[in-house]
């Protein structure tokens, strides 16, 4: 206690503050701005997505306004108790402590619990819960780096494949010619169409290491994980052409790991599949 | 210290700790500098150590933002661009962040501020620092042998991690990063148990727990959580190292083909690595994050002269978010293709700890207010610490919620999320901690002009960066993409990645007007007295810098660590130690 504080600091200017609580208003007006303005998602192609997007812009709403009050109250006490006074107050009382614990406690609960379990639901049960009628089919295979799709053909079952059997040129999928299933099954790479406005379930597996299918017009991403047979489902609700990416690291051309979407009435998706070439 | 040795197996350290200061200055280089025993030059080695890692994985971060803004460049090759991701996030997380916060300013700080002569086990903790450095050379010596540094991301997840078939990093490379990780695991866990035993049993006469400060508090926090946590990342790593080299099949299921091969390994499961990863990945975050929140607490509470708002309530709090962290480790595996319904508990059980991380939050910026605040550098540093973990907080809302998270996992949105959090904040508060605590470790004080500058520089670029990757993630775009220009949803966000590689151009250069400033006035800055910040808690009592053994007399704690603005007296402030 020999001698006074830094003298920066013994001589706030008034400059400081103003400048760092402009900053923080700045912050926040050109984030919430940014959103509004330029914060776009691919447009929508799925049903469920309207649900997941819902959650989505709930979050937006409910965040941005927080994030707008944070900063607002801290730049306004920046400014406010710039020096002000002759000197801080001392503690609260517990009173005051407890009942500003008790509101952002209430607060973050309601808001955040109330966007998992009931903003969050419809989507939950789309996703997860409910179970497509007559649902179109389709499995995809992914290996370093392309989608295999493979179609059940006609008969509607999916031909047994063995991983021995994988010829990269030949015979990706390791099917197995001696099941009876496999003769009509039909593979192609990375084209997978489907029809729009019916429900489609797709099997995921992987061969080599992990990948994640991902759509996002379709706000859709599901890892396909070696040894574990997942699936996901959802209903495209617009036709068009769309990508496929892969979302989860699986090696040095994990950035070319390109499928094509085509979305079309299910008469063409039809006609489409039966000039393709069966499995053998 | 004598005074609290009590009886048993507890007071041994203690009795040490006391019986330390009683040592005269070790004499000769190095015994004083290199290969000492005593917590604050093992503090500085740990923070200067940080810093020179931190140039590997600045540069690192550089050359991302080179390949990923301009991809036609091609500065690096596919397979180099992933083991620069892997090395940028392992090096940042594990080898910069961890050192400086946690491991430079905890030895620094916690035997200083809980009024102790040393940590309890000085021995322990020297050997801690030397274990570190051989894991530091490991992990940069990856860089230069065949197949190039690990590749896998710093997650590590195998298959791709486990087998050389599935990306060149994973032959020697990603050997070196698990033997470097476990030299890593094994000086933290060191370090941890040395800090949990040191402010259980090393405390001053009146020191009780709740007059520690709040950044002791972190710390202690963040020891129990590192020494739970740990324990399954090394037993992690072991495993793969069974499947990588001795045939085991931990994580490999049956029939995975490369090429046409079939690989022999049968019966594991790669879900089984992400679980212990992230039992561990999870806590991490805020093994690192609660030391500078802790950090915000003490500085704010000097240079804003008052009581931090709520001291015990933020004790609590920190409590409960440590229990609900060991317990939400889920939520990076919502599409990982787990049960839904458990991903649906993690997701309950994830945004949960926004209640006791917004009283942190609320305890932050109402420690303003009615308070008296002197602008240094170490508190404008500490103001930025509450907007940006603001910021990054309610973003992890978005992530937390399993079903957006549907739609931004593996997103530039999460990328923009944990540099926030695991980035921005604990760099803050590393920096706020450096400015303020700077005179006891070198009697000096830092520039005060060059450390504004260094704050803009800081602030405001990395802000930047974080928020536009968020908008980037909300356009679809995906992270540990080499090129993204062949996608017709991911092209157009190039043109935003530019504008964020100039920002993140202007932050790293921010930062070297910090490496300036700390060697020139380690050297030459002003002189400082005892306490130039007027502060009250006990590290404060004590020369600048802090002599060996601390302080020249047992001192005792005879009041809370804050008390600012005292009732009834013409000081403003009460230290700790006075009567």
């Amino acid at each position: 206690m020999s001698s006074s504080p830094a003298a920066p600091a013994a001589a706030p200017g008034r400059g400081l503050p103003a400048l760092l609580a402009a900053a923080f208003v700045a912050c926040a007006l050109l984030v919430v701005l940014g959103v509004w303005t330029h914060g776009r998602m691919p447009a929508l192609a799925s049903r469920h997505g309207a649900s997941i997007d819902a959650v989505i812009r709930y979050l937006l709403v409910a965040t941005g306004i927080l994030f707008l009050l944070g900063h607002g109250v801290l730049a306004f006490f920046v400014l406010r108790y710039a020096g002000a006074g002759e000197r801080g107050s001392p503690h609260a009382s517990a009173r005051t402590e407890w009942r500003w614990a008790l509101v952002p406690v209430l607060v973050m609960c309601v808001l955040s619990e109330g966007g998992v379990l009931i903003v969050g639901l419809p989507a939950f049960r789309q996703l997860y819960v409910d179970t497509p009628a007559d649902p179109w089919v389709v499995e995809i295979v992914g290996k370093q780096f392309e989608w295999l799709v493979h179609y059940p053909g006609a008969d509607g079952k999916f031909g047994e494949s063995r991983a021995e059997l994988v010829s990269d040129a030949r015979n990706p999928l390791g099917l197995d010619k001696k099941d009876p299933n496999v003769a009509d099954d039909v593979w192609t790479r990375g084209q997978l169409r489907l029809p729009v406005g019916r429900p489609v379930l797709i099997r995921l597996r992987a061969l080599d290491v992990i990948h994640s299918f991902t759509v996002p017009e379709f706000r859709v991403k599901q890892d396909l994980i070696p040894g574990f047979l997942g699936r996901t489902q959802f209903e495209p609700t617009r036709a068009g052409k769309f990508e496929i990416a892969c979302a989860e690291l699986c090696g040095l051309g994990h950035y070319r790991m390109r499928g094509f979407i085509e979305v079309q009435e299910q008469s063409e998706v039809d006609a489409w599949l039966s000039d393709q070439d069966p499995a053998f | 210290m004598a005074e609290r040795s009590g009886s048993g197996v507890l007071s041994a350290p203690a009795a040490h700790a006391g019986h330390a200061g009683a040592h005269p200055a070790p004499r000769g280089f190095l015994r004083r500098y290199v290969f000492s025993t005593d917590h604050k030059v093992i503090g500085l080695q740990y923070l200067v150590t940080a810093m020179l890692m931190a140039l590997v994985g600045g540069g690192l971060a550089a050359l991302i933002r080179v390949q990923v803004a301009w991809p036609t460049l091609a500065v690096v090759s596919p397979e180099t661009y992933l083991s620069v991701v892997t090395m940028h996030g392992t090096i940042m997380v594990f080898f910069v962040v961890s050192l400086a916060l946690v491991s430079g300013f905890g030895n620094f700080l916690i035997p200083l501020q809980i009024g102790a002569r040393d940590m309890a086990y000085p021995l322990l903790n020297a050997l801690s620092y030397w274990t570190i450095v051989p894991g530091c050379l490991l992990m940069l010596l990856a860089f230069f042998v065949e197949g190039g540094a690990a590749a896998a991301g710093w997650t590590a997840y195998p298959p791709l991690s486990a087998l050389a078939e599935a990306v060149p990093g994973s032959g020697l490379g990603q050997t070196l990063w698990l033997l470097a990780m476990a030299l890593f695991i094994a000086s933290f866990t060191m370090g941890g148990l040395n800090y949990i035993t040191t402010i259980l049993n090393c405390r001053a006469k009146g020191m009780t727990l709740m007059r520690m400060p709040l950044s002791v508090w972190m710390f202690f926090v963040s020891a129990v959580l590192g020494v739970l946590a740990f324990p399954p990342l090394t037993a992690a790593a072991l495993m793969l190292l069974g499947d990588r080299h001795l045939g085991t099949s931990f994580f490999l299921p049956g029939g995975l083909v490369f090429g046409e091969e079939v690989l022999a390994h049968e019966g594991g499961t790669p879900l089984l690595f992400q679980h212990l990863f992230w039992f561990l990945g999870h806590p991490e975050v805020y093994v690192i994050v609660l030391p500078a929140v802790g950090i915000a607490f003490d500085v704010i509470a000097a240079h804003a002269r008052r009581p931090p708002f709520g001291y015990r309530i933020s004790v609590w709090a920190t409590l409960l978010i440590a229990f609900l962290s060991m317990i939400v480790w889920g939520h990076h595996m919502y599409v990982s293709g787990m049960n839904p319904l458990v991903g649906e508990y993690f997701s309950i059980a994830t945004v949960s700890i926004t209640a006791p991380f917004s009283v942190l939050g609320i305890n932050l910026i109402a420690s303003l207010w009615r308070a008296k605040i002197r602008f240094t550098t170490a508190m404008v540093f500490a103001l930025g610490i509450i907007s940006v973990i603001g910021t990054g907080g309610l973003g992890g809302l978005y992530l937390g919620t399993s079903t957006s998270d549907i739609y931004f996992h593996d997103s530039y949105f999460v990328v923009g999320h944990f540099h926030l959090m695991i980035g921005v904040v604990t760099l803050m508060g590393t920096f706020a901690a450096c400015y303020h605590w700077f005179p006891k470790m070198f009697g000096r004080l830092m520039d005060e002009r060059l450390g504004k500058l260094h704050f803009w520089l800081t602030y405001v670029p990395m802000m930047a960066v974080f928020v536009l990757m968020h908008y980037q993630g909300l356009s679809g775009m995906l992270r540990r993409y080499y090129d993204h220009s062949m996608y017709a949803f991911q092209a157009e966000g190039i043109e935003l990645a530019r504008v964020i590689s100039y920002f993140a151009f202007a932050a790293i250069a921010g930062q070297l007007v910090f490496l300036v400033n700390f060697s020139w006035s380690a050297l030459r800055g002003r002189k400082a007295s005892e306490n130039p910040w007027e502060a009250t808690s006990m590290e404060w009592n004590t020369a600048s810098p802090a002599p060996h053994g601390n302080f020249a007399d047992d001192p005792v704690a005879r009041r809370g660590p804050y008390e600012y603005a005292p009732p009834g007296s013409r000081q403003d402030f009460a230290p700790q130690w006075t009567a």
